[in-house]
């Protein structure tokens, strides 16, 4: 894959004198920066993002453990979860058209989008029907896929993320590092840092104390809640049956933006169908126990069109194709289309934990980005030699999508079509040269406790679970032994020379923390 | 040039194929569609206290003829959270706002000098009007206890979206037999009315977006009252 221009602003870079030092926003949403093991290896130089990383994903992993082991009937749930999905997709040409029917009947608008050109054309030019010039967001992984905060600011029009973790990488003109906490690779002093230097309107003597911040953030928004004529939401399910569209969250800001301003565009993956009301029940429990180890998120708002005298007066629906049709087509990968994005599968990922969501280079990181973007984009990708086939995204996944089997289809096709160009052997090395760096990164950081990552998820895996244990049966996992890695990472260094030895490059050098002597512990 | 709805239900068809669906059959639903407590047990409501709390909701059980008195009590006592207790700026709470159609005992034991208004239908009090109020006292729809949750779906008694999102305490009276204990049991309730605004409510709102340190009250009312009556 080829490196990718990133798309720089002067001002979205610097302000009074500060650099907030990150992933500046790219021109496609989809595809940046260098390949995923470049990337890789930048990101496994980064400190603060690898101790941040660990927290983050050990502490979900457990909240989710806790909440899904109290459900007696998990399993049926998963079992419906998939089997709807499925129905979904196989209905989807009639489910879309119901959908249509009944937000229409309800007093919404619906739109239809090819590609994320076409997305963006119409909800700026529905913006500007209204003479607005800002309009507030719920953070949506539709919008951020279309680029659509880009587009509008082309226009004229300022877009301003009210989600708290959107909000500090919005400001620092940053990208998101993890679909559920996206600011995870920031700590409190830097958010502290931007939200002096860019909010306008942050407190002068402002702390870093999470509280204050997030008290600093409330002020901020309230006035932009109250003042705005136009917001922006996705959707997390559409119902077909009544048209009904649902919006999960937990700061407010979902409901903010849903209810006070007088218009509301929402961009919604043509995926995001269930077919009836009913089916809610099962989906509002997969979803807030996979995601936040909740047992359910503190706001979810349902409308349905528009409801006389209660919300916006105005409602538009816009229906995103955007590569989703290419993805239905491959019989085999169609199930990526089945992902509710509760991001369970990056948490228990070995290799998210260790490189982050900036390594995978889109804005669908982790397994299930490994194996939605290159299918999304139709272009060669090394994204599905980012995993060690481990088989966890699999266990956890809500709706049963077998991410493994999918992988190793996506890496078949790679080396058949001749697109893996680095071969077979190399492409392997992107996922060993992330598994294997954590005794990289502790001889570095003289923590001496090698062994626990080669040990690891990693180790020695002879089944996949589900269907893709018919592979493993077969064959062995195709990860390089041990000695012949060393070797491997040694030429690679030398070839690297000192731009991979230090562990950094420019712009993506992470500030010292002191007292890195310790790891969080898992 | 063809429409963008036209090419992309063709494209679906053409991804879809014309072979018929081979995982086309019932949807299994082997779950639970109800709980081993019946509706307004006091298993339910039991476990919705519990899970009331550790969402940092707070939880107040009543008999019927104590309502006015508890809501008294929050609305003139309650200590306000976040920036009002931090900078003092606010001073006493002044103004409650209610829905139409809430029973109107709940409010008896209001003092005099609380100033109570009432978002009607048609005469809908502006977004900062409601900013400037400090307490929202409103009924619900229905309660899960198994995830602590209050359903609001915009009847009288419970209103317009915005009146129990605005104001930054929310004081919600559930009566006991509107509990019960699983997330299927309260979807098929509502699911005779599907059009309906619906707002869940599990605790107050709360965000973990700085390194994972939980700040309850965000952009939501800072503080939630549930008034559990039985």
């Amino acid at each position: 894959m080829n490196a990718r221009p990133a798309r720089t602003s002067s001002s979205d870079a610097k302000a009074g004198n500060v650099t907030f030092l990150g992933m500046p926003t790219p021109a496609d949403p989809l595809r940046w920066g260098p390949s995923f093991p470049d990337a890789a290896r930048r990101e496994l130089g980064n400190e603060q993002l690898r101790r941040n990383l660990g927290h983050a994903t050990a502490t979900i992993r457990a909240k989710r453990a806790a909440v899904v082991g109290e459900v007696p009937d998990w399993e049926a749930l998963r079992d419906a979860g998939s089997a709807l999905k499925t129905q979904v997709m196989d209905n989807l040409p009639e489910l879309l058209q119901e959908l249509e029917r009944n937000v229409t009947a309800r007093g919404g608008v619906v739109h239809w989008a090819r590609d994320a050109a076409e997305a963006n054309r119409i909800v700026a030019d529905l913006v500007q029907a209204k003479g607005a010039t800002e309009v507030v967001k719920v953070k949506s992984m539709a919008t951020q896929e279309i680029g659509l905060n880009e587009a509008l600011e082309e226009e004229g029009i300022h877009a301003t993320e009210t989600d708290l973790a959107e909000l500090i990488v919005q400001l620092a003109g940053d990208m998101p590092s993890h679909i559920l906490v996206p600011a995870i690779h920031r700590n409190r002093a830097e958010i502290r840092d931007i939200f002096t230097a860019r909010m306008g309107d942050a407190p002068p003597d402002l702390s870093d104390v999470p509280r204050e911040l997030a008290m600093a953030a409330r002020a901020h928004l309230r006035r932009k809640f109250l003042s705005a004529k136009v917001a922006v939401s996705g959707a997390n399910f559409g119902v077909a049956e009544t048209g009904t569209l649902s919006v999960v969250e937990s700061e407010g800001n979902g409901r903010m933006c849903l209810t006070l301003p007088e218009t509301l565009i929402t961009v919604m993956g043509i995926e995001k169908l269930i077919p009836r009301f009913q089916d809610l029940e099962v989906f509002l429990q997969l979803l807030p126990r996979s995601s936040t180890g909740e047992r359910m998120n503190p706001y979810t708002s349902m409308w349905t069109g528009v409801t006389p005298g209660d919300g916006p007066q105005e409602f538009h629906l816009i229906l995103l194709d955007n590569g989703r049709t290419r993805v239905l087509a491959d019989e085999a990968g169609r199930s990526a289309l089945h992902c509710i994005r509760c991001s369970a599968c990056l948490n228990v990922c070995p290799v998210y934990e260790r490189v982050g969501g900036h390594a995978y280079g889109s804005v669908y990181p982790g397994p299930i980005g490994a194996i939605l973007t290159p299918q999304l984009t139709g272009e060669p990708s090394d994204l599905p030699y980012a995993s060690t086939l481990c088989g966890a995204c699999y266990e956890v996944c809500p709706v049963k999508i077998d991410i493994p089997s999918i992988l190793v289809d996506l890496r078949a096709r790679e080396v058949e079509s001749g697109h893996a160009g680095k071969g077979w052997g190399a492409a392997m090395k992107a996922a060993a040269t992330v598994m294997s760096d954590g005794a990289r990164f502790r001889r570095a950081a003289g923590l001496g406790r090698a062994g626990r990552v080669l040990a690891g998820k990693d180790g020695t895996i002879t089944r996949l679970p589900g269907p893709g244990a018919a592979w493993t049966d077969s064959r062995d996992l195709p990860r390089p032994p041990k000695q012949t890695f060393h070797g491997w990472w040694a030429d690679h260094e030398k070839a690297a020379g000192t731009e991979a030895g230090s562990g950094t490059e420019p712009g993506t050098e992470a500030k010292p923390e002191p007292g890195t002597g310790t790891e969080e512990e898992r | 040039m063809t429409d963008a709805r036209t090419e992309v239900l063709n494209r679906i068809r053409e991804a879809l194929g014309s072979g018929s669906p081979a995982t086309q059959g019932p949807v299994p639903r082997g779950y639970r569609s109800a709980g081993q407590w019946e509706p307004g047990s006091a298993g339910a409501l039991e476990l919705l206290v519990d899970r009331l709390a550790d969402y940092k909701a707070r939880v107040h059980r009543v008999a019927g003829d104590e309502i006015a008195a508890t809501v008294a009590r929050l609305v003139t006592e309650l200590p306000l959270a976040g920036d009002a207790a931090e900078t003092g700026s606010r001073g006493d709470v002044s103004a409650v706002v209610v829905p139409h159609g809430l029973d109107a005992a709940w409010l008896a034991g209001l003092p005099a000098g609380v100033q109570v208004v009432t978002d009607a239908p048609g005469q809908p009090l502006p977004a900062s009007d409601l900013e400037r109020t400090d307490v929202v006292v409103t009924a619900a729809r229905v309660a899960i206890a198994e995830t602590g949750t209050i359903v609001l779906d915009g009847e009288p008694g419970q209103g317009r979206r915005a009146i129990s999102l605005v104001p930054d305490v929310h004081v919600c009276v559930i009566r006991a037999d509107q509990v019960v204990q699983t997330v299927p049991e309260a979807v098929r309730l509502l699911a005779g009315h599907p059009a309906r605004p619906l707002t869940w409510i599990s605790g107050p709102s709360a965000t973990s977006d700085i390194e994972l340190d939980r700040v309850e009250g965000v952009h939501g009312p800072r503080t939630l009252h549930v008034v559990l009556v039985s």
